[in-house]
């Protein structure tokens, strides 16, 4: 019995509910797994748990991420280099288990390595690895429905993105069938930094966090604490990515910093119910 | 059993891999291809161009002396190489650049590898008014720096893609990065049977013309359809609408010829269908080259154009369903094949297109002293005339 408790146990959905009940804004952080190093990226993890981040998004490289801009194109050819596995990546998982480290992590990665490992044995191995949730950028709903029902048998939140171009119809199907929280990507083009946010942001985020209790999270181009204080008003949740990357390049400290400085800007947003 | 299904599946493989900012873009790409493909308007006037400007129908010719070389068999060839700007991509980029234009699209970005697809995309962006960017791989405009000329010249705009490889696969990711971040105004157009849905089954429509005009042309002139086609395959288009004609004749036998750089034993070759397995890549899943952790292996071939990791997904189903045979020629042979159809028939073939000549001296042992075959030149061979000096 502990054992199946443990197995379906979902550290991203417990996350969200003591998130609402206490009010709390998501901070997400994506990080390159294996940039500059797998220790770095461990290491990383456990600082951002003390930093108050809320959830980590591990990327897992791939040689040709097409969603993604110069920075992370960047960090995954560097991680490339030392040939990493996604058995490498669960191992981390579990390592990171093994010291308590509760914080909910979810594998983000193009579709292409998961299929090579074999989609229903990796919804197997990355939940008893300890990941909670998913996110496949290059994988539509339409696509590999086994891989999404292995998914839900194993409770491990597979989380849709929405883009603006979305059209209602489509947004609604999403929405629905996303599990854990939605992944609101706030521009049309690749990860980066960006100046600016986009001016119809606020009024795309409240379409959909109207139709759905889950929390509504925003990614893509958000780099600056100023950004993601302004996204955390108008969202359930903020995702960083880039930005942090590229400070990595500086070290690991001075990203450090700059995830606490996030953390801190994103959770002095009180949580308001629509 | 249609090929593809609504959501575009060749059997296992194609449908559609993209980021949710392109499913709309690709959503209204299908209605309104679906739209012009029963438009009689829309075939009237890319026929107009594709006769009055292009130069279609292309000739096929016979090739006496090849024939005579091998002492059995008679050899065809479908002239595309004829064709304006020098290859069949134009029959593609004419055409989608009629149907941008439709969409309403001001602006259109296109991938290149041996600078064909982009030099025919930036000519077909002359013609209709269109704005017009080239992705291409740094090492390939290296190696084709007389096209990259020509597209500046066509007032297209290239831009050196240094991520990766820097060849055509990494021109296709920026390509579609591209894309994503324009999608309102811009219209991507592939140049092969690649991508994901509607791009593998439009652009082999576009493409089919090739194998219409052979089949009736053979039919018309000869009595009867061939024995065997023969086409290169890197991403595909030239044997995809070659082949799509004759599909159904079950009588007429079909080869791509993969490239094979130095050897499917060794990592250097591009020869996705005969030595990769199935994976996704560029919005499709197809055979694809891989290390055993899913990551893209880099393709290598001496022509540019057929120096692709993946393969259109409608080949890998014929390839799975045994109705396309697969082969795989190196370099060398190439090389071998170019020399030969220059030296016997006057005819310089493209690098690509040398893949198919340089499989005969394997192939035409083993057929009937009476078969007719016929190969699709699909481009000519000035491009390559740098690459060919270093080595004869």
């Amino acid at each position: 019995m502990k054992e199946l408790d443990t197995l379906m146990k979902n550290r991203l959905e417990e996350k969200i509910k003591q998130a609402r009940q206490k009010r709390r804004k998501l901070f997400c952080l994506f990080l390159t797994f294996g940039y500059p190093s797998i220790a770095a990226t461990e290491r990383l993890i456990l600082s951002a748990r003390d930093s108050g981040v809320d959830i980590i998004e591990l990327g897992f490289p791939f040689s040709d991420p097409l969603a993604d801009g110069p920075t992370i194109q960047y960090s995954s050819q560097e991680s490339l280099k030392h040939n990493p596995s996604i058995r490498d990546a669960m191992r981390l998982v579990e390592r990171l288990r093994r010291k308590g480290c509760e914080l909910p992590i979810v594998y983000f990665g193009y579709l292409n390595p998961v299929f090579s490992y074999g989609e229903i044995k990796f919804a197997g191995d990355a939940k008893t690895a300890g990941f909670d949730g998913l996110i496949l950028p290059d994988l539509p709903p339409e696509e590999e429905t086994l891989l999404r029902r292995e998914c839900k048998r194993k409770n491990l939140c597979l989380v849709n993105l929405v883009a603006p171009t979305t059209s209602d119809e489509r947004m609604k199907m999403l929405v629905r069938e996303s599990q854990g929280f939605v992944y609101y990507v706030s521009l049309r083009g690749v990860t980066g930094v960006r100046r600016s946010l986009p001016s119809d942001l606020a009024s795309r985020v409240k379409k959909i966090r109207k139709m759905t209790s889950k929390p509504v999270l925003v990614g893509f181009g958000v780099s600056t604490p100023n950004q993601a204080k302004l996204v955390a008003r108008i969202s359930d949740g903020v995702i960083v990515g880039s930005a942090v990357i590229r400070e990595i390049q500086k070290g690991i400290l001075s990203a450090e910093r700059l995830i606490k400085r996030i953390s801190r800007a994103v959770h002095s947003e009180p949580h308001k119910p629509l | 059993m249609k090929q593809p299904d609504l959501k575009g599946h060749f059997g296992p493989y194609g449908g559609r891999y993209v980021p949710e900012t392109l499913v709309k873009a690709c959503e209204e790409l299908t209605e309104a291809y679906a739209k012009v493909r029963r438009d009689p308007k829309f075939k009237k006037e890319l026929t107009h161009y594709l006769t009055s400007y292009a130069g279609r129908p292309t000739p096929v010719y016979e090739a006496r002396n090849l024939s005579a070389y091998f002492k059995r068999g008679r050899i065809f060839l479908k002239r595309e190489d004829l064709l304006h700007t020098g290859a069949h991509k134009i029959n593609n980029t004419i055409a989608q650049a009629l149907l941008a234009r439709r969409l309403g699209k001001t602006r259109i970005v296109a991938e290149t590898g041996a600078g064909q697809h982009g030099v025919a995309s930036a000519t077909a962006a002359c013609v209709f008014g269109l704005k017009c960017v080239v992705y291409m791989g740094a090492v390939d405009i290296e190696r084709q720096s007389l096209n990259v000329y020509k597209m500046k010249l066509l007032g297209a705009e290239v831009r050196p893609v240094m991520s990766g490889s820097q060849t055509l696969k990494d021109a296709t990711n920026e390509a579609i990065r591209d894309w994503v971040t324009n999608v309102e105004d811009t219209h991507y157009l592939i140049g092969s049977v690649v991508g994901p849905h509607p791009y593998p089954m439009m652009v082999r429509d576009f493409q089919s013309v090739i194998g219409r005009e052979t089949r009736a042309s053979f039919l018309k002139n000869h009595g009867g359809l061939p024995d065997y086609l023969l086409a290169c395959v890197g991403g595909g288009s030239n044997s995809m609408g070659f082949f799509y004609p004759f599909l159904k004749d079950k009588k007429v036998r079909m080869i791509g010829v993969e490239a094979g750089g130095e050897g499917v034993s060794t990592k250097h070759h591009a020869s996705s269908i005969t030595a990769g397995r199935p994976g996704i890549l560029h919005g499709m899943k197809s055979y694809l080259l891989q290390d055993k952790n899913g990551q893209v292996q880099l393709a290598h071939s001496i022509s540019a154009g057929l120096d692709y990791p993946s393969v259109g997904p409608e080949h890998s189903h014929l390839s799975d369903s045994g109705r396309v045979q697969y082969v795989s020629v190196t370099d060398t042979e190439a090389l071998k094949g170019f020399d030969l159809l220059t030296k016997l028939e006057g005819i310089m073939p493209a690098l690509e297109s040398a893949h198919v000549v340089g499989h005969l001296s394997k192939l035409m042992p083993k057929i009937k002293k009476t078969d007719r075959m016929v190969i699709c030149l699909s481009g000519r061979g000035d491009k390559d005339i740098h690459t060919v000096q270093q080595y004869f």
